[in-house]
């Protein structure tokens, strides 16, 4: 068995819920913040940055340093690493500020 | 430690810094003694406002005029950029008596050398595709333009510093010394003494204090006021735009809280959304009441703004003078003492105009405009306590 870190709690979770991450269908676990759950899926990076759409994703993990800024359900600049999966949600990938709709 | 200067200004804001970089350019030796350090007061926590639509025609639209030249000398001169825009300002009416009022205003400025644009209701979107509908209309001030006033005020300094001028931050002036017939002599710090014919009071909110250290009085009174800054957004907002309420606002003399929106977006992207007014001394608290009204007052005019986040909120002391003017010149009443304070909210955008004034006066010649109604001594001595 696999030594991952739900194993080692020895947690048993509920049954997966599922989200949607730029087209695909991703599994989490109830509970489980969205980052931790793009993690589990082998995503690392789902924001560019404003300035030279560097690649960005999780970094402190804790909230604090705004780098995990994700869209989730149409609403920009969520903190992926605080927000839980809820089941159906739909996450994408942020360009920048997220706020393009806004430029007229 | 004795140094000697032609000139000792008190204040690494922007004005002091403004003095500083035209008396350096004018040839003057020049010490530059603040408390902290550069910009660590009111001009830290501005705007940086370069307005002539908010002034009726007299002495400060005459020095406004002047500075608004200045400002796009000192982008094209001052080696690094301080964020200079020339973005125009748009000042909305809510309805028709508010148009009708702004629009009689505006004409006065036009006679007095200002540029405007009237802006009837169905061309707003044209100019600013957020603003709210059932507007009654707007001016167009294309002379309104912006810059970092932190930066500003660093690159005069630096500036000044390369014509020679010497900065001694950290160092609260503790004595102004006076001869015994009366004239300026140098000032004290804890860490030095510093001797000169002339000291500049540029200390902003906190020049009555100074005055007082030389010998007299200048009834300047810190008036508070806030900042909020929204997350990075693009361009949603092009212009400087306020309400036509807020020159109300800005000539009023009450303590009270007063709010009125002014809204600009900034190269990096956050909106700035001011702008509040209270006299409530040197108090730090940060004021909910007043931050919900200006979010309000701001969503109001720019609906889309509801859906957007604030990151933080800043806030700091504009220096008030009862009249609304500010004082700048040589103060009869203390031969060598000067005045370059009490500017209020418009420090930034009077600040060259100021410093070139001064420069000028220091060097005994012909001021540029006529320093006769920013004299020092204009208010009334207060009686001594009985």
């Amino acid at each position: 068995m696999p030594r991952d870190p739900a194993g080692l709690v020895r947690s048993r979770p509920q049954p997966a819920i599922s989200i949607d991450y730029a087209g695909s269908t991703l599994p989490a676990l109830p509970g489980q913040s969205i980052a931790a759950a793009l993690w589990a899926a082998g995503v690392l990076s789902w924001r560019t940055t404003r300035d030279g759409r560097r690649p960005r994703g999780a970094f402190c993990g804790i909230g604090v340093c705004f780098d995990c800024l994700i869209t989730v359900n149409g609403r920009p600049n969520q903190r992926a690493c605080l927000v839980p999966a809820r089941d159906g949600d739909t996450v994408t990938p942020q360009e920048g500020h997220g706020r393009a709709d806004l430029a007229r | 430690m004795k140094q000697t200067v032609d000139v000792i200004v008190i204040g690494a804001g922007i004005v002091g810094a403004a003095c500083a970089y035209y008396a350096a350019r004018a040839g003057l030796t020049v010490a530059v003694v603040d408390r902290a350090g550069p910009v660590a007061g009111t001009t830290g926590a501005g705007e940086g406002n370069l307005l002539v639509s908010d002034k009726s025609p007299g002495p400060e639209l005459d020095l406004a005029l002047l500075s608004t030249g200045l400002w796009r000398d000192l982008a094209a001169q001052l080696p690094q950029g301080i964020e200079y825009e020339a973005k125009g300002g748009v000042v909305v009416a809510a309805d028709e008596t508010q148009w009708a009022a702004l629009r009689s205003a505006a004409a006065r400025q036009a006679a007095a050398g200002v540029t405007t644009r009237e802006v009837p209701a169905q061309r707003l979107r044209d100019l600013e595709p957020h603003l709210a509908p059932g507007l009654a209309g707007a001016v167009h001030y294309p002379q309104d333009a912006q810059v970092q006033p932190a930066l500003a005020a660093s690159r005069l300094l630096h500036a000044a510093i390369g014509s020679g001028a010497v900065l001694h931050p950290g160092e609260p002036v503790t004595q102004v010394v006076v001869t015994p017939r009366g004239r300026i002599d140098g000032v004290r710090t804890p860490r030095r003494e510093l001797r000169s014919p002339a000291v500049v009071n540029a200390a902003g909110p906190w020049s009555a204090r100074i005055a007082e250290l030389a010998g007299t009085t200048l009834p300047v009174m810190p008036r508070r006021g806030f900042v909020l800054v929204t997350e990075p957004l693009p361009r949603v907002v092009r212009h400087k735009v306020y309400a036509a309420a807020y020159l109300a606002d800005v000539t009023s003399d009450s303590a009270a809280l007063h709010t009125s929106p002014v809204i600009e977006g900034t190269p990096a992207g956050p909106v700035l959304i001011g702008s509040s007014r209270e006299r409530t001394g040197f108090d730090r608290s940060l004021s909910t009441a007043a931050l919900r009204r200006m979010a309000l007052d701001a969503t109001a005019l720019f609906p889309v703004l509801a859906e957007v986040s604030v990151l933080r909120a800043y806030h700091g002391f504009r220096p008030y003078l009862p009249d609304h003017l500010p004082a700048i010149g040589p103060d009869p009443r203390v031969p060598g003492l000067h005045h370059a304070c009490g500017h209020e909210g418009a420090g930034i955008g009077l600040a060259p105009g100021t410093g070139l004034l001064l420069a000028q006066a220091l060097r005994g010649e012909e001021p540029a405009v006529d320093l006769a109604p920013f004299r020092p001594d204009r208010f009334p001595t207060p009686s001594p306590p009985a």
